[in-house]
């Protein structure tokens, strides 16, 4: 059995912890807005927006928006599925966009994040959090707001199981080599890059 | 995945394929909305224009869709190529593919040009056009028109009139909604579109006013005026009075039906100026989306090419 690193609990935990160090850090939600990278980001996205919301009592969720970033990505030929829809449906023209993905790992992920947002104008801030830190790093990016930083090896894989992708409850599983994975092949996208 | 690194026609594609360039160029054309309407998705890669037959607005929209994925495009058409002083064909695309070339873009007057070459070359080849054969890339863009404009494609009934016989726009037409579902009936003069259209899976209608009833899509074809003469139809006056597409006739379609053509029209030969110009005409949707189409197959094509 993979070794569970998050249960449900503990996701929400992080979760919640993290929704206030963003309000914190930015001195409230004025201007604020998030973007998730498909695909579990958008998830976790939509839950920080509805944290967010309920702890500062908004009336209305903090705009939210989906980033693909297969065009932008170094390894396109290594891709597995269909390009997905990117969704912004605010201008980030001077906004405070907070990037939100499920596993922060060599970094390439968010160096094509960026370039995407910055084709779409031009932000005050880009700033990002992440469940899972696994380190390795291959590039100078660091995450604001993590849920979790966990010491991983090179050939092991971090998964994020939740239940909007249909998982029955929200787990985050360190997968060894050779080890059946519980998630769909097709999910290695969060965990490899 | 695509399955192979060439598209040469949809004939070889499956339906998941179709989808998934179609789902793909959905981001596209989001991308071609954008302030800053490129990508770079294949940057440092080579797109090769090779037209050996004379074509503006595929050619365009190609080399267009080329350089906003941030490929560098080089155009080379037959009139001003070495084809002139006595190089073969192959010898032609050879050259083309030892500058460096990643995708070659081919369009020739004869059918089945573009399999020869992909045999020979490495890189990638697309069939932007080969005789009356497949005109592949129409066939995705104007699925992609539907799709986006129905919700849908399966069981959807589709008219496709014309000079069906000659036509490599419905070719491929056909094969390609035939495996996305839909109901396809051709309608056209006798003498340009022979029974063996049937074995296709498809209804055959002459009597347009027949074929037109209750149909959600009408695919009009350019009528091939250098074909006139020929013996195909008396005069492009009794053709537009028995095949063309007049407001009138449009009617006895569904109310919501669009309208397509690829281009170039005849106005007043194949379809009236009112219909061409009017509310259910989605002529310059299909050009736009022709771009993102084009984008999302070199886009998996090269993807493909990695393997």
């Amino acid at each position: 059995m993979p070794k569970v690193l998050l249960d449900n609990k503990e996701i929400d935990r992080a979760l919640t912890r993290i929704g206030h160090e963003i309000i914190e850090r930015n001195k409230g939600v004025e201007d604020l807005c998030l973007v998730g990278i498909q695909r579990g980001g958008v998830h976790l996205a939509s839950r920080l927006a509805a944290k967010i919301a309920a702890t500062e009592g908004l009336a209305k969720p903090i705009p939210m928006g989906s980033l693909d970033i297969s065009f932008y990505r170094d390894d396109i030929r290594l891709r597995k599925h269909a390009v997905r829809r990117t969704e912004i449906p605010f201008p980030v023209e001077g906004r405070k966009i907070v990037l939100v993905d499920d596993v922060f790992f060599t970094g390439r992920s968010i160096r094509a994040a960026l370039d995407a947002i910055m084709d779409l104008g031009r932000p005050a801030i880009i700033q990002l959090a992440v469940l899972v830190d696994r380190g390795h790093r291959e590039l100078p990016i660091r995450a604001d707001y993590a849920g979790k930083n966990v010491p991983t090896s090179m050939s092991e894989t971090v998964q994020v199981l939740l239940e909007e992708e249909g998982f029955t409850e929200d787990r985050v599983v360190l997968v060894s080599p050779g080890e059946p994975e519980p998630g769909e092949s097709g999910r290695g996208e969060g965990a490899g890059a | 995945m695509l399955k192979s690194r060439h598209l040469l026609g949809i004939k070889e594609l499956q339906a998941e394929e179709i989808m998934l360039v179609l789902e793909s160029a959905s981001s596209f054309k989001d991308v071609l909305k954008r302030d800053i309407k490129k990508v770079p998705a294949l940057r440092g890669r080579t797109v090769v224009n090779l037209f050996f037959e004379p074509s503006t607005r595929t050619r365009t929209s190609f080399e267009l869709a080329a350089k906003r994925l941030s490929t560098d495009v080089v155009n080379f058409s037959a009139p001003s190529s070495s084809i002139l002083k006595g190089e073969t064909m192959l010898d032609t695309a050879l050259t083309v593919e030892a500058l460096g070339a990643d995708i070659i873009i081919i369009r020739h007057a004869s059918s089945g040009v573009p399999h020869m070459l992909a045999s020979h070359l490495k890189a990638s080849v697309i069939n932007a056009g080969d005789g009356t054969n497949e005109h592949p890339t129409q066939a995705l863009l104007d699925a992609f028109t539907i799709n986006e404009k129905k919700g849908g494609i399966k069981g959807l009934k589709v008219a496709i009139v014309g000079d069906i016989l000659h036509s490599r726009v419905a070719k491929s037409n056909i094969y390609c909604l035939k495996k996305l579902g839909a109901d396809v009936r051709l309608i056209g003069p006798a003498t340009l579109l022979p029974g063996e259209f049937r074995a296709l899976g498809t209804d055959i209608f002459c009597d347009m006013d027949e074929g037109l009833r209750d149909v959600d899509v009408v695919m009009m074809l350019r009528l091939q005026l250098e074909r006139q003469g020929k013996g195909f139809f008396p005069s492009t006056t009794e053709y537009f009075s028995r095949w063309g597409l007049s407001k009138k006739r449009l009617e006895l379609a569904k109310k919501d039906v669009i309208v397509m053509h690829p281009g170039p029209m005849n106005r007043g030969i194949e379809i009236a100026s009112d219909v061409a110009d009017g509310a259910n005409s989605v002529i310059l949707e299909q050009v736009t989306n022709g771009l993102a189409v084009r984008m999302s197959v070199m886009f998996h094509l090269d993807e493909r090419a990695g393997k």
